[in-house]
């Protein structure tokens, strides 16, 4: 049956470099996240030691007491530093960690860029890059993007993206510092900061990566309306294709706000022009760029966790062997957070100077979010229900993902009331929330959403025992690692401040940062064997069956491994993709594409 | 959980905590009963051999309950809460006639502290500047207006539960009447540069008396 697909033979240059196929882009998204996943992490830890221990020098690389106090050379590193410290030049450690001591000016550009190089290049790419590519065609049951050039396209800009951002590290006065939310003035003139053009590459940087967006979100939202297989009505697409579809209207609206504030800002910045900054002479307005961050920024938040929900609805279904509890209103409450996403950006800005009044607004539109998100965890316990639940590594963090769904949900309400949010604002507390939600939700869900398709991706298992310690380790790590934080933010700890022990009020909690430092690189190092299983596993994993999972969805009608084209006939979808367990069958699973019965009924 | 916040010596400063309860033990029961039921699921409803999950596509009814029990829930949430926050930001509410008026400027990596002076004016010869130490009587009603020289920077009191940034070329109007004499912080929370750590003022509250005394002391008559 499979005749009729191209056999002609490609280089190696066009099948894994300029690769037109939607999967290849979907595997070098892939990749390129879970690269930039590494650095990202990183950065993460250097600040926790700082946090843990401030002032103190880092673990291997710093320099020994002894050096510090007599200068006497005792350890490796003190003879790396002692060489450095000789030489006329001025090194970047030196500048940035002398003697592999943190320092303020680093750690500023530390946090930015963890958070910058998580949100823009590790979720985003991962979730909408990866999982969308993959998944949109095979799963609708087409050949390919609408678009195969664009999709390329995206797939080099996002590269030139990272590039570019790599290179702020190494310029002179460091890269940007100013937070990832960029906040202005301080931003927007070089002066308050000493950053020059690490915070004009930052900005360039994401221009180009918003590019790369829009230019993927046109594509899927083409691909999605247009291309899907006979039979695949909109209310037969499996949740994660909704999920996806929702974020790419999201992305193809939001990130052209961010593109617009980011040119203003480089005019600010290169040009002379005050959009952002109010001096005497100028017009500008600093809470210019909070709105037009925001206004991006919230909807940004919600392109990070749809398709996390996606996926887990996926997870959940197979594995439970049920039917979604509520298709219908599953897609309804995805729309409705999307559209309640445009309006809830205020509450970033309670505190910020923003009239009183919009902030009541803003609290009563943000609590609402409350109502879709309840609908959806309440179905997945319904999904569960009377189930057939298998514990297999992807079901573990498909249950991980809802349980940690619904601490950052729960934990998002303290902030959205906003007299709480006057004390709560700016602390721990938000960090802790903002984990929960795109650490313990969206990761967790990238994590099962590898382990399951990866089969179909590699035509190999991922190690299910690497995977399980995965998890294990990861999963406790995870919340001994965020869950103190909203205690931190109880306590009134700030973020952003590099060394809390300049504060009275928060003595109390040097014990804590340094557990939360402890379990940090814990967590850090359980993904190392995330990353060894996933790069040993593609070439010695165990080989798979083209449909070892027992699911309806159309990617695993499509041969292991998938062939360019996808489909030796393009399959006819004969119902929804929840048929598990149907009564009367003999098997507990009916593929959308198997023609014997006649269309049921599921979605409606 | 709660332990853990500071001590309150503001008079509002009990509602927000008040309302911090209460959405303490709404979620926390709300994270019982969710994680009760997931943990229950997952052990009743195990794979086990022989037997099949069943075919169940939803309930139209239990939609419509979920939705509107959260609904209610959060209305009746916000409801409690728009007061609160008018009390404590919006400047048409604030109790009139305060006892004293300083202005509070956020500069790169300090807190200047402006008392107009006897004559109430700002901008005039008996203006006193004091960095990073802002004194006030207990148990009076202050108004700061708050502003910045250079970039963003958040003006906190924990013990107040109060927080608003301050922004250059705005004068943002807050205010707070302290119940305890004591010193108390006033870290920066919004980022504001490499300095930001460490950013750091006091709030000195005094009892009248001696407060009328540091008057005295400063604009001697």
């Amino acid at each position: 049956m499979h005749d009729n697909e191209h056999h002609h033979e490609e280089s190696f240059i066009s099948k894994y470099i300029f690769s037109l196929d939607h999967k290849m882009i979907g595997k070098q998204f892939l990749i390129y996240g879970l690269l930039m996943f590494f650095i990202g992490g990183g950065l993460a830890l250097l600040f926790r030691w700082q946090l843990a221990y401030p002032d103190q020098p880092l673990p291997v690389i710093g320099a020994s007491q002894q050096y510090l106090d007599e200068g006497e050379v005792v350890t490796g590193a003190d003879r790396m530093w002692e060489r450095i410290y000789e030489s006329d030049k001025e090194e970047w450690l030196e500048t940035n960690m002398p003697s592999g001591v943190i320092t303020p000016e680093f750690y500023n550009m530390l946090f930015t860029m963890h958070a910058t190089i998580m949100v823009f290049f590790v979720v985003v790419p991962i979730l909408v890059g990866a999982f969308g590519n993959f998944l949109i065609p095979l799963m609708i049951g087409t050949r390919d993007m609408a678009f195969p050039i664009l999709n390329m396209l995206s797939f080099w800009l996002a590269v030139l993206a990272a590039i570019v951002m790599a290179i702020g590290f190494f310029v002179p006065g460091g890269h940007a510092a100013a937070g990832w939310t960029g906040y202005a003035p301080l931003s927007a003139d070089p002066q308050w900061t000493g950053v020059e053009w690490g915070q004009n590459l930052w900005a360039i940087s994401l221009l180009i990566q918003g590019f790369s967006s829009l230019v993927g979100s046109i594509n899927y939202i083409t691909t999605i309306i247009n291309m899907r297989a006979p039979g695949m009505t909109l209310f037969r697409m499996p949740l994660v294709i909704w999920s996806l579809f929702i974020v790419a209207i999201l992305l193809l609206l939001a990130f052209p706000v961010l593109s617009s504030a980011l040119a203003l800002l480089i005019f600010d910045r290169l040009a002379g022009t005050t959009f952002f900054s109010a001096t005497a002479e100028g017009g500008g307005d600093p809470l210019l760029w909070q709105h037009l961050f925001w206004f991006f920024g919230h909807p940004e938040v919600y392109i990070l966790i749809l398709p996390g929900m996606g996926i887990a609805s996926e997870l959940i279904a197979v594995f439970s062997r049920k039917p979604i509890f509520g298709y219908r209103s599953m897609v309804y409450a995805m729309i409705a957070i999307a559209f309640l996403g445009w309006i809830v950006w205020g509450h970033h800005m309670f505190q910020s100077g923003m009239r009183p009044g919009l902030g009541s607004i803003f609290m009563t539109t943000t609590m609402l979010i409350a109502v879709p998100s309840a609908i959806k965890t309440f179905n997945w316990l319904g999904t569960m229900f009377r189930g057939s639940i298998r514990f297999t590594t992807p079901m573990l963090h498909g249950i991980a993902f809802v349980s940690m769904f619904v601490i950052g949900g729960l934990s998002g309400i303290y902030m959205a009331n906003t007299p709480v949010d006057i004390f709560i604002h700016d602390t721990y507390y938000i960090v802790a929330h903002i984990h929960y939600v795109v650490f313990g939700g969206s990761l967790f869900a990238i994590f099962g959403g590898i382990i399951f398709w990866f089969p179909k991706m590699y035509g190999r298992y991922m190690n299910d025992a690497l995977s399980k310690i995965h998890f294990w380790l990861t999963f406790i790590a995870f919340n001994c690692t965020f869950f103190p934080m909203h205690i931190l933010g109880v306590g009134g700890h700030m973020r952003r401040i590099s060394n809390p022990q300049q504060y009275e009020f928060l003595q109390g909690f040097e014990g804590m940062n340094i557990f939360i430092t402890m379990s940090a690189f814990t967590l850090g190092f359980a993904q190392l064997i995330l990353v060894f299983n996933f790069f040993w596993s593609m070439y010695k994993g165990k080989v798979a069956e083209q449909n070892p999972w027992q699911v309806n969805t159309l990617e695993w009608e499509a041969p292991t491994p998938v062939p360019h084209g996808n489909f030796g006939q393009i399959p006819t979808v004969y119902r929804g993709p929840y048929e598990y367990s149907v009564p009367g069958e003999e098997s507990d699973w009916i593929p959308q594409a198997q023609p014997e019965h006649a269309p049921a009924t599921s979605g409606d | 959980m709660l332990q853990w916040l500071p001590e309150n010596v503001s008079t509002y400063g009990q509602g927000v905590d008040n309302l911090f309860y209460a959405i303490y033990y709404l979620t926390l029961i709300v994270f019982i009963l969710v994680m009760g039921t997931l943990i229950v699921f997952l052990i009743k409803y195990r794979h086990q051999e022989g037997k099949r999950a069943d075919y169940i596509e939803g309930s139209t009814t239990l939609e419509i309950v979920w939705t509107a029990a959260t609904t209610v829930i959060v209305f009746v949430l916000a409801m409690f809460s728009y007061p609160q926050w008018n009390n404590i930001k919006s400047p048409t509410q604030f109790p009139e006639n305060p006892d004293v008026v300083v202005q509070v400027s956020g500069k790169q990596f300090n807190w200047d502290m402006t008392y107009p002076g006897p004559d109430n004016e700002f901008g005039t010869d008996d203006d006193l500047e004091l960095e990073n130490e802002l004194h006030v009587p207990v148990n009076a009603v202050v108004h700061i207006r708050l502003t910045s020289v250079d970039v963003i920077h958040s003006f906190f009191v924990p013990q107040l539960r109060l927080k608003q940034d301050a922004l250059p070329n705005r004068f943002i109007e807050v205010w707070f009447e302290a119940t305890k004499a004591g010193r108390y912080e006033i870290p920066c929370a919004e980022l504001c540069g490499f300095g930001h750590s460490g950013m750091l003022g006091y709030l000195n509250v005094h009892a009248q008396a001696d407060y009328d005394a540091w008057v005295q002391e400063r604009w001697p008559q």
